[in-house]
């Protein structure tokens, strides 16, 4: 897609609101994210009982309910088009690269929007969850659910047209994210423990290459993935 | 109107090192109809799938002139209708949305309300426009790929058992768009039923 035609910007707009506009009706992926979200942080909470995790604990923990989170609800932005039969009208209809991006904006707002649920919960529900830093927070809530979303619609397309969905997806899932995993851990990790926005530089790097790298690979990939 | 013409040359298709055809060439210009025929399992479909730019080919090539210009795929799909069993429309949306979100992720920025009530008019869907997919029948729901293949007003128009699921009635109106396709542009049919293969005004067949 030529990022200068207009007339694949706006077909990508129309798809991304067509998957809006879906969700609200089918709440598909949405019910799946809250359930999920909800279930984990009542699990962790239960098995910690009144103990309080330090800085680095609760930063892991955080990010695996939302890797945990991602894999359960993410994927549905092409497993539903394939277990509705409507894969092939989007394929009639749109370029894959219109198709790609539109999923993928998709996958972004949905993650975002699940990160700050997750980060609201923890604060509500874990006295040792306060950001210091929130510069260092919001901007690796930011690329981490960028990066997150990206690697998670590129495997979403891999896997779904794939009998064992459920488990193909995080088992194809974990070796692609744990970079970003390990990275936006670290992050939050300083970002808790109130370090100067400077000494996460590194971090955020990490974290641009990353989405750099898997959004034009996924991009120059998608045509193969997308169409039989 | 510009010369149009949709050609395949020598199209072969393989899965898992089975033969579905091989060979199948065909070039159709605007007024031209083809029915592609032949028994279950001889790739009718396939070959449709092919042409309307869903599946690659193992072999062969398909090429859409515009004006003696070849269309590259995202231009393609603006001259390409189809209308097939396989094809689904969206459950939650009602028969109005769905042609009106499809056809702007086609990229068509003004829908012509006039076009789009004349087409739902003419499937006797105009008065369930605002209900769901999800209580249609399978009849209701064959009528309204019609519309959504018809919407645009492609130079090509592809059926694939183009009367699976209609009444008497919708069999008219299919014959009429039939008539009015093959006046003005190019008709392919991917049917088993002889009488429907007589629409057009030459055969290939496959198997």
């Amino acid at each position: 897609m030529d990022l200068c035609d207009v007339s694949a910007l706006t077909s990508t707009y129309a798809l991304l609101s067509k998957d809006f506009r879906s969700e609200l009706r089918t709440r598909y992926a949405v019910n799946a994210l809250i359930m999920f979200v909800v279930t984990a942080v009542s699990v962790i909470v239960f098995a910690l009982r009144s103990e309080q995790p330090d800085s680095g604990v609760l930063a892991g923990m955080f990010w695996v309910v939302v890797f945990f989170t991602a894999m359960s609800g993410l994927s549905r932005a092409f497993v539903s088009e394939e277990e509705r039969g409507t894969v092939l009208t989007l394929q009639l209809v749109a370029t894959p690269s219109v198709v790609y991006f539109g999923k993928l904006l998709f996958n972004t707002v949905l993650t975002v929007s699940m990160v700050l649920a997750v980060t609201a919960l923890y604060m509500v529900v874990f006295s040792g969850f306060v950001i210091r830093s929130p510069d260092i927070f919001f901007l690796t809530v930011l690329l981490g659910s960028l990066g997150l979303a990206s690697a998670s619609t590129i495997i979403a397309a891999i896997i779904a047209k794939a009998n064992t969905r459920g488990t193909l997806y995080p088992v194809l899932s974990f070796p692609v994210l744990i970079v970003l995993l390990m990275t936006v851990m670290s992050a939050t990790g300083k970002a808790l423990d109130g370090e100067p926005f400077a000494s996460a530089g590194a971090d955020f790097m990490v974290l641009l290459s990353y989405i750099m790298v898997m959004t034009g690979g996924s991009y120059l990939l998608f045509d193969f993935i997308w169409k039989d | 109107m510009t010369p149009f013409t949709v050609r395949g040359t020598n199209l072969g298709k393989t899965f898992n090192r089975k033969v579905i055809f091989r060979e199948v060439s065909f070039e159709l210009g605007r007024t031209s109809s083809l029915a592609i025929t032949g028994r279950n399992g001889s790739g009718k479909s396939t070959l449709v799938k092919i042409i309307a730019g869903l599946l690659s080919p193992s072999a062969g090539s398909v090429a859409i002139e515009d004006g003696g210009q070849i269309l590259d795929e995202s231009r393609q799909r603006e001259h390409l209708g189809l209308v097939s069993p396989y094809l689904q429309l969206y459950d939650e949306f009602t028969a109005l949305e769905n042609i009106e979100i499809l056809s702007r992720i086609r990229g068509i920025k003004t829908l012509e309300r006039d076009h789009v009530q004349s087409l739902l008019t003419t499937f006797s869907l105009w008065d369930r426009r605002n209900d769901a997919l999800r209580v249609y029948s399978s009849g209701m729901k064959q009528r309204l790929k019609y519309v959504f293949a018809l919407v645009h007003r492609p130079t090509v128009l592809i059926l694939d058992e183009p009367t699976s699921n209609l009444d008497s009635e919708g069999v008219e109106s299919v014959k009429h768009v039939v008539r009015d396709q093959k006046s003005r542009g190019i008709m392919i049919i991917a049917t088993n039923e002889a009488q429907e293969a007589k629409w057009c005004d030459e055969a290939l067949h496959l198997g």
